[in-house]
């Protein structure tokens, strides 16, 4: 998928990516010539299509964690699987706690390694609700 | 209005779907470096046993020193983990998730690992025009059994299809080469039938077909199934399996692989 600046001539290039959490997800587009933007709106049945192509729209910062695509996706066990203890040692805000719980069990522990490789890779420290929002949105985790 | 099409714009998308799609094939075609063969378990009909054989067959390979995987392919009637004694919650670790042993040794990755007891397969999100994605999202699923699960050294993994053609074309689509094919077939004429064209469909993709299985065989089904597509195919009947199989009917299928 390209986006073109029909006044420019010129390829718009990837900006940002937002996830509200409303089943849809956003990516905007910049020409660098102009500096005009748009925005690609995708509702949530594109979102599910694109989800299960297991694909980033503006390109993946991580790699895809094991299973990542049928964990987001399906409806599945609570004790599914047993984790190692590698994202426990991140250090975890109470408020960022209380909203991970919310996460259904049989995705948390992918999510909580996703955020904690987040937090790894960008030098925080602790991972807060805002570190998390930031997150969901650089990474594209719908619904996480 | 007149502008450039997607080809004529040189640059690349800025989202790489292409370098993605690439990376999940390149994870596909690594984990299964160290898989010396794979064998897909098909019929084309439902309920003549593919599951029943797969188990079995794993099993017996398992015995004579082989080491077997199991990828239970059907995600909607997903038997594999119960018939190999491989339930139980899986391990997963920063690269990949270890599948469960179960009878022998068998290594088996199953959709039921995943769903709650007597649930189908489910997704989340919104369910409008779901045949749009469903199809993708299971696709996907196979994908990530394949790539993400550490298969190890293993002699055989079996892939037990669900009925239908469609698993077998995205298997064929994912792996780096077609599979080997076991095909499992009953002794009736509709069984035949249903069988021969997943046959055709298998030999078109460029699968090696291995054999025939011919299943429940004995008066309750009578028919010729088995010899008509042997002869048709020019394959050979792998094994004739009675209603009361017992483990020398394995041994011989195993040792005939």
């Amino acid at each position: 998928m390209k986006f073109l600046c029909l006044d420019c001539d010129e390829q718009m290039q990837f900006a940002e990516r937002q996830v509200p959490g409303d089943g849809t997800f956003a990516a905007a587009f910049r020409c660098p010539r102009c500096g005009r933007s748009v925005a690609l709106l995708a509702n949530p049945m594109e979102t599910q299509l694109v989800g299960s192509l297991g694909v980033k729209i503006g390109g993946r910062t991580l790699d895809a964690p094991p299973l990542e695509m049928v964990r987001s996706a399906i409806q599945g066990r609570d004790d599914a699987f047993v984790e190692d203890d590698r994202a426990r040692r991140s250090v975890w805000s109470g408020a960022a706690e209380e909203r991970l719980s919310r996460v259904p069990t049989f995705v948390r522990g992918m999510v909580k390694r996703i955020y904690a490789d987040y937090a790894a890779q960008h030098g925080i420290a602790e991972i807060t609700p805002e570190v998390m929002d930031r997150a969901r949105g650089d990474l594209g985790l719908e619904g996480m | 209005m007149s502008f450039r099409t997607y080809h004529e714009v040189a640059g690349p998308d800025g989202s790489g779907i292409a370098e993605q799609v690439g990376a999940q094939r390149a994870r596909v075609q690594s984990r299964l470096r160290s898989v010396r063969r794979i064998v897909a378990v098909m019929s084309g009909k439902g309920g003549v046993g593919k599951s029943f054989v797969t188990a079995h067959l794993a099993a017996a390979l398992a015995r004579s020193g082989r080491a077997v995987g199991v990828l239970d392919a059907d995600f909607n009637g997903p038997t594999a983990a119960g018939l190999l004694g491989a339930a139980g919650p899986l391990r997963i670790g920063d690269e990949a998730v270890e599948p469960r042993s179960g009878v022998n040794g068998v290594r088996c990755v199953s959709m039921a690992h995943l769903l709650e007891e007597g649930r189908p397969l489910a997704f989340r999100g919104p369910q409008a025009e779901s045949f749009i994605w469903r199809g993708a999202l299971e696709a996907a699923a196979l994908r990530e059994f394949l790539g993400d699960v550490a298969w190890g050294e293993l002699d055989y993994l079996l892939v037990d299809l669900p009925p239908g053609l469609q698993r077998l074309n995205e298997l064929c689509d994912l792996l780096p080469s077609p599979p080997d094919v076991l095909t499992v077939t009953i002794p009736t004429a509709e069984s035949r039938d249903a069988v021969r064209r997943a046959l055709r469909a298998a030999v078109e993709r460029d699968a090696l077909a291995l054999g025939l299985v011919e299943n429940m065989v004995g008066p309750q089904f009578p028919g010729d199934a088995g010899r008509v597509l042997s002869e048709e195919f020019g394959i050979p009947v792998l094994a004739r399996i009675p209603w009361h199989p017992t483990p020398d009917t394995w041994h011989r299928l195993a040792e005939r692989m």
